[in-house]
């Protein structure tokens, strides 16, 4: 059994963002950056499927700069076997067919018989990488993945994918087949000590795209911060004490609901 | 010609796909086209005629034994023939999970991707840019799509209102379409828990976010909401962590609520969480992040830490409601 987990570097979820003098992108040299959070639940879930197996390999693949390497070792130090780095600059000037046609190309002669992605990545919340991905290696697909029926695992995987409002719904899928994991699956471990040792051995292959040109292609203009749809009345001057009597105050007398 | 996709279970309409429609026809007056809606069905769905009533030139039902269920393989095959057959400029869908899921398998079919999640669109000479919100909420970005159509497009949830779709009259055509292997096998979808709490029903909101940090802190939220009258709500993180049962959670994957008053306490504002609870009458966001993305949506902020504003909100209400 092997298993390709998908996985990416995004700015960390609380860094403050600057815009690029091109107005294109953010400032990406100043920000903290971190594991994509579905991915990370991707890796947890592979190294499950793994352990309960009793045999397999997880292979982790990454495409992004050399900054990227960060987030593969650390995913080797939790557990995964080996690496895939599809090493571009500038990777948000790719749109997510270019990057899974990049991805397509580095992987498809692993024959994997699972591949796992996070279910979109929080920097351009495309959302459609994994599923490109798969049609282009010619593979079933599921997404929004809230749980795995390991027992379930031979020629076939059944899963559970999240509907609206509340629903579910179990599939069974043929494999090989690619599968986008939801945020929240299961709790993700932390990477040992022994484990960031052992990692250092692990074999990180860097492959290197080639640059085809893809002309129908989305282009980003312009970002921007949102524009404000509504007048916010800012309460307190930072000083969140005075700011809840005012806020109190305005419910009772503008909003008029005590 | 745009076509757009009408989304259903077992012939009962998904309604975000009237907020496809109303897109549709607005920028088909903008490009000078017209639009067609699509719906997939194993048999002559009794929706067609509903969606006939709209401002259409047709109602294709797209036809095959195996579009009874929806899989991403069935739909990806009955697309890609009525797109052979049509040649539409634009596919214009609600950003569903269910589109999510095969839009982007269709479109990889032609060579092209999805701009997906937009929230709006502009048109200028016959050339339209699209709004997508990236990094979590916390940027805009304005989108162009090169090459040739056809264009696959999806709006977010609440972009266009379903009410403003124009009607009219349409034919009905019925289309039978090829469908291939299918290499999954669905069961019955299934709500996991009965939601034993109601919240679209509540009139005022209290929610927490990741800012609350700890299980014993949702206490005092806890606190606040009873002495406001409010029910107590979570963004999916404090969800996905069980501090709170799955039937609190607002958002997307959650439970669509409009009361008279939002509370939201430490919650950033991601889209998924946003486009549960942007109806409401009146917004109040506490975080101590003053650039997160609930304030741009939010009547009432405050810039600072909850831990020290909920305590003297609940002395307060209680003095006023006294």
């Amino acid at each position: 059994m092997k298993i390709i987990v998908l996985m990416k570097q995004v700015p960390n979820k609380d860094a403050v963002l600057r815009i690029a003098p091109d107005e294109k992108w953010i400032n990406e040299a100043d920000v903290a950056m971190q594991t994509n959070e579905s991915d990370g639940y991707a890796l947890e879930e592979a190294l499950r499927i793994k352990e309960a197996k009793g045999e397999g390999e997880v292979v982790v693949c990454s495409l992004g700069s050399q900054s990227a390497k960060t987030v593969i070792k650390d995913a080797l130090a939790r557990g995964a076997d080996r690496a895939i780095h599809v090493v571009v600059d500038g990777a948000n000037k790719l749109s997510s067919h270019q990057i899974a046609s990049a991805i397509a190309d580095a992987i498809r002669d692993e024959n994997p018989d699972l591949v796992f992605t996070g279910l979109q990545s929080d920097d351009a919340s495309y959302g459609q990488t994994g599923v490109i991905l798969a049609e282009l290696l010619g593979i079933p697909h599921g997404t929004l993945i809230i749980e795995v029926d390991r027992s379930s695992l031979g020629d076939t995987l059944r899963i559970k994918r999240e509907l609206e409002s509340g629903w579910y719904q179990w599939f069974t899928y043929k494999l090989p087949a690619l599968m986008t994991i939801q945020s929240g699956i299961s709790q993700i471990r932390y990477a040992s000590l022994k484990g960031i040792m052992a990692a250092k051995k692990k074999e990180i292959k860097d492959v290197t795209p080639g640059t085809g040109d893809f002309a129908s292609a989305s282009h980003v203009e312009k970002v921007y911060m949102p524009l404000k749809t509504k007048q916010t009345q800012i309460l307190g001057d930072g000083d969140a004490k005075k700011g809840a009597v005012e806020l109190v105050e305005k419910l009772r007398t503008e909003v008029r609901v005590l | 010609m745009i076509l757009v996709f009408i989304e259903h279970k077992n012939c009962v309409l998904n309604k975000t796909s009237l907020e496809a429609i109303t897109a549709a026809q607005a920028i088909a007056k903008d490009l000078g086209l017209k639009v067609s809606a699509v719906i997939p069905c194993d048999k002559d769905c009794s929706l067609a005629n509903d969606i006939a009533q709209y401002d259409l030139e047709k109602v294709i039902v797209a036809k095959n034994e195996k579009l009874g269920t929806y899989t991403p393989d069935g739909y990806a095959d009955a697309w890609s023939e009525v797109i052979k057959s049509t040649n539409p400029q634009y596919i214009l869908m609600s950003h569903t999970y269910q589109v999510r899921d095969f839009a982007p398998k269709v479109a990889a079919r032609f060579g092209r991707e999805v701009v997906g999640d937009c929230i709006r669109y502009k048109s200028d000479q016959g050339k339209l840019t699209f709004t997508r919100r990236i990094f979590l909420g916390k940027l805009d970005a304005d989108v162009t799509i090169g090459g040739d159509a056809p264009y696959f497009v999806t709006f977010q949830s609440g972009a266009f209102r379903g009410e403003n779709a124009a009607k009219g009259t349409a034919s009905v055509e019925s289309m039978d379409v090829n469908v291939g292997e299918i290499r999954m096998t669905p069961e019955e979808p299934f709500q996991e828990a009965k939601a034993s709490v109601d919240l679209t029903k509540s009139e005022i909101i209290v929610a927490i976010g990741r800012g609350i940090k700890s299980q014993e802190n949702i206490a005092v939220a806890q606190q606040l909401a009873d002495a406001l009258g409010a029910d107590l709500a979570a963004s999916r993180p404090i969800c996905d962590a069980e501090w709170l049962p799955i039937d609190r959670q607002i958002g997307s994957s959650g439970q669509t609520v409009a009361p008279k008053v939002y509370i939201a306490l430490g919650i950033s504002g991601a889209i998924q969480h946003i486009v549960g609870m942007k109806n409401a009458g009146t917004i109040v966001a506490i975080n101590k992040d003053a650039e997160a993305p609930i304030f741009d949506i939010a009547d009432y902020g405050i810039v600072g830490d909850l831990f020290e504003a909920v305590p003297v909100m609940i002395e307060e209400v209680k003095k006023a409601k006294a």
